[in-house]
């Protein structure tokens, strides 16, 4: 699999591989953070020490991330990977407890308790001569990977990303550098092209006869739209679907999907999906599970936060908000 | 001291104290509480030492049960233990969760017209008393220069590991989760196998240098292959287990409030959600609670359900309590603590509740007709007994397939089910690469995927060349494989039932 760097490792010993700090010879965790930016107020990069996933990751795939010892399991797509440097890098949306707690706490040297992975099955990067990626939402870093996978196979990369406004934009560069054509769009219009990605994906579509395939991250009801899109068109549209996982190995099925008409599970037969074959309704349903208790971990939370902040600096007791 | 006989030993077992049911079925503190000294003394004292040992051939691993009792009866606990231990690694766990019915106890002579020793208890009870006092064994470990790599921290692998380190070679455990034990951790629930005794268990094994990794999923994170290759291991051991969750394909299925046991389990046993929101991981459970099967899988799913705060919870099973493949202790404890039974039933659909959620389940009376295959009784539906049955939660647990992700990042040889092909003395299609344990056989039991890591080291020992004086573990040709845990092997295409 891994071709690079391997023969350098090979008497090394595995502890060397498989970074992670050791209690009781149990556990490989403890794996540093060497970066963090921050592109807007919800969504930041984190660039981590972990050579052996580094080494293996490839486009498509995800890990699942365990903050601390009562932590949820948290899957995150793999946004970017360098053997040399041996990091891998992700991009999350602090969207409720997990993620918003990684916002407060992941910093530069600081480590995350467990990660898992490369997981899933790797995006087939394959003969197309001619694709669209299309990344909106928690979409955009992910899709990244991909554009460059194609760049590298040798074909014609049409980017189009999606943002709220121009402040949210990130890596605009670094998209530029793998994409032959790099359109974004901002729902105000503030750059790039007024609207959706999928107004990008019709306009690319009108421009070139001869795309061969359309690979959309982003939520559900982007990738659907997307799918939409492409499907009078006849066009291979391949979606990277984000169900609820627990294990990520295959062993509880709370991640499985309806692709046409068969239960998959995201987590070994995917995350990449045929999308005009996956029921996005039962997706989106699915998503709902656990709204009551996400909101409810989420208010017990800010409201442990907001007491820490209070009682340091207002050692009385009072103040305001 | 004159030979005891079935007429002066003691009539009755030893008492072992239990939760009463009532306060059992809303806590996961352990159901049943073990003996203390007085009891395990006495309890041995109902062992007959037979001289032609039945319940030494009855155990898969072949533990030595007269002599550790004798030595209990000598006062020498640390010496039965001793003994105990060569056999068996993992004491406090098998004598929780062995089917000693169909193993040792169940050959036992003074089960007629008794009940037979209690021979579980008293290994549950000296591996307590390990735990307790913290014993472990010098072993005394001559260093070799051969690195083995093992994939599943689950019984099979454990086993295997703690033979090689004993044998002198450097042990890596590999394990996807973020704790190890495989499906003592994330399966079998604390009322049964409490996390201490996992961890105690597996606490001793790491003092034999075993190195354990976890957040490890070997075929991502690097292959089989590689491990033989790059990475420099000189064998490789998979035991990978079995675990992955089979659905039945009717209409409802994927609506929510529809899981397999394996998530609630997991959800509940390695990630906590018990104790949701002290731990991040939900697991909100319905009023009504429907569990479709009734294996162990299932009996432990329902009593999980019960705990975490169903008012109802039934079995919906589409045989009879005499085909029922759970143990029959698990059955009387589950129907203690209230479960209900829907037996000759099965399910043809979930009803929405319009919002995404489970209103009911459409179901349809059974009958049993003429015998199968494997010689029980078919069940046939009977026509127009269809009935909708109220419930908001549906759990399934009618067996698992293969884990796929080594078969899908490796040349190794599966068999037509998708499990690892191996031979007789568990060596896989690549060369230097062995397995056992769930994974091989589909699932069974913890002391048969024991067994297979014990018997695979071995192996791996002969295949390596190192010379040991340790006996080579044989298990018996048993047809228990299969017919134990989780489902059976006939049971386990659970179709859809169809109205000709
Ligand atoms: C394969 C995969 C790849 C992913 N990649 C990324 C990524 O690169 N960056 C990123 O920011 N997020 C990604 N996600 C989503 C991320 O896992 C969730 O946002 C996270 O689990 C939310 O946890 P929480 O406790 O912060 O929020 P919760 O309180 O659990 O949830 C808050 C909101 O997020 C939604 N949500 C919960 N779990 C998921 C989920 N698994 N997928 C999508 N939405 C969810 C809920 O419906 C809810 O509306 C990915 C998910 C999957 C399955
Ligand atoms: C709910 C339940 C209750 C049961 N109750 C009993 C009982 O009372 N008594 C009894 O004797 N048996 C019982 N069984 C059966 C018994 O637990 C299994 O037969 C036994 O655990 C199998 O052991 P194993 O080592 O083969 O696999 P497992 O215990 O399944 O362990 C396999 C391990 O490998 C890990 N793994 C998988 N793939 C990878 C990978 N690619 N890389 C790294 N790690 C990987 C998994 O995460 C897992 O930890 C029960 C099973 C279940 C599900
Ligand atoms: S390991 Fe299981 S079968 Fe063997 S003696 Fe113990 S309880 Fe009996
Ligand atoms: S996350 Fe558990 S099976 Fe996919």
């Amino acid at each position: 699999m891994a071709d690079r760097d391997d023969r350098r490792e090979r008497d090394a010993p595995v502890r060397d591989q498989v970074s992670g700090a050791e209690h009781d010879g149990i556990a490989a965790s403890g794996f540093p953070i060497l970066a963090r930016t921050d592109f807007s107020e919800v969504t930041f990069l984190l660039e981590i020490h972990h050579p052996a996933m580094a080494r293996a990751a490839r486009p498509g795939q995800f890990v699942i991330f365990i903050t601390h010892d009562r932590g949820e399991r948290i899957p995150l797509t793999l946004a970017d990977f360098d053997p040399a440097k041996g990091t891998v890098t992700v991009v999350v949306q602090a969207v409720g407890k997990t993620t918003r707690a990684m916002q407060r706490d992941c910093r530069q040297g600081s480590t995350i308790f467990g990660m898992v992975g490369p997981m899933g099955v790797p995006s087939r990067i394959g003969e197309a001569s001619k694709v669209v990626c299309v990344g909106g939402g928690l979409g955009v870093a992910p899709i990244y990977p991909q554009a460059r996978g194609f760049k590298q196979a040798g074909a014609y990369v049409i980017g189009v990303v999606g943002f709220r406004s121009r402040d949210l934009i990130f890596w605009e560069d670094k998209f530029r550098a793998v994409c032959d054509e790099f359109v974004i769009c901002t729902d105000d219009g503030s750059a790039g092209i007024k609207g959706r990605v999928t107004d990008g994906v019709e306009a690319a579509i009108a421009k070139h006869s001869d795309i061969d395939e359309v690979i959309a991250i982003g939520p559900p009801i982007m990738m659907k739209a997307c799918a939409e899109t492409t499907r009078p068109h006849g066009i291979k549209t391949t979606v990277s679907l984000n169900p609820i996982m627990v294990d990520g190995t295959g062993m509880c099925g709370g991640c499985r999907v309806r692709v046409g008409g068969r239960i998959r599970f995201a987590c070994v037969d995917g995350p990449d999906f045929d999308g005009h074959e996956v029921d996005f309704d039962d997706l989106m349903t699915r998503l709902r599970r656990f709204k009551q208790e996400e909101q409810a971990a989420l208010e017990r939370w800010t409201e442990s936060c907001r007491r820490i902040d209070l009682e340091p600096a207002h050692p009385g007791g009072a103040g305001g908000a | 001291m004159a030979r005891k006989t079935i007429r002066t030993i003691p009539q009755e077992r030893a008492f072992m104290p239990v939760q009463e049911p009532a306060a059992r079925a809303r806590n996961f503190d352990e159901v049943t509480l073990g003996f203390g000294l007085d009891e395990a003394l006495l309890e041995c004292e109902r062992c007959l030492i037979c001289p032609q040992q039945p319940c030494v051939a009855g155990c898969p691993v072949g533990i030595d049960i007269p002599g550790f009792i004798t030595r209990i009866i000598d006062k020498d606990t640390r010496g039965a233990w001793d003994l105990l231990t060569d056999a068996n690694l993992l004491p406090a766990i098998c004598g929780r969760v062995c089917p000693q019915e169909d193993q040792c106890e169940g050959v036992c002579p003074v089960s007629d017209p008794l009940e037979p020793v209690a021979i579980g208890r008293l290994e549950r009870w000296l591996g307590d008393r390990a735990i307790a006092e913290g014993w472990s064994k010098q072993n005394h470990i001559e260093p070799n220069r051969f690195r083995v790599g093992i994939i599943g921290s689950g019984p099979a692998g454990m086993a295997c590991a703690a033979d090689l380190a004993k044998a002198g070679c450097a042990v890596t455990v590999y394990e996807a989760l973020h704790q190890p034990g495989g499906v003592l951790r994330y399966g079998i629930p604390d009322f049964r196998l409490p996390n201490a005794v996992v961890d105690a268990e597996i606490g001793t094994l790491v003092k034999l240098g075993i190195e354990i990794k976890c957040n490890t999923l070997v075929g991502r994170l690097f292959t089989i292959e590689q491990m033989i290759g790059e990475m420099g291991y000189h064998a490789v051991f998979i035991g990978t287990g079995a675990g992955s969750p089979r659905f039945m394909d009717i209409p409802g299925e994927n609506l929510n409030g529809v899981l397999s046991a394996n998530e609630l389990l997991t959800r509940c046993n390695l990630m906590q959600a018990g104790s949701f929101p002290e731990y991040d991981t939900p697991m909100p459970v319905g009023r009504r609670v429907a569990v479709i099967g009734s294996g162990n899988t299932a009996m432990d799913a329902m009593r999980v359900a019960l705990r975490l705060g169903a008012e109802t919870v039934t079995c919906v099973y589409r045989r009879t309590e005499a085909e029922s493949p759970a143990r029959l202790e698990e059955l009387h404890h589950a129907r203690e603590e209230g479960i209900e039974f829907e037996w000759l039933t099965a399910p043809l659909e979930i009803l929405d509740d319009g919002s995404g959620g489970v209103r009911a389940m459409r179901c349809i009376r059974m009958e049993l007709g003429e015998a199968d295959d494997s010689g029980r009784r078919r069940p046939l539906p009977i026509e127009g007994s269809e009935f909708e049955f109220e419930t908001d939660m549906v759990i399934y647990a009618i067996g698992t397939s293969a884990n796929p992700i080594l078969g899908q990042t490796s040349q190794i040889r599966l068999d037509r089910r998708g499990y690892i092909e191996t031979d007789e003395t568990l060596a896989t299609s690549l060369a230097g690469v062995y397995a056992g344990g769930d994974i091989v056989t589909g699932s069974a039991t913890v002391i048969l995927a024991m067994g297979a890591g014990r018997k695979a080291a071995s192996s791996i020992k002969r295949y390596l060349r190192i010379r040991d004086s340790e006996t080579v573990y044989q298990p018996k040709p048993a047809n228990l494989e299969g017919t134990l845990f989780g489902i059976d092997l006939a049971e386990r295409n659970f179709v859809r039932v169809q109205l000709a």
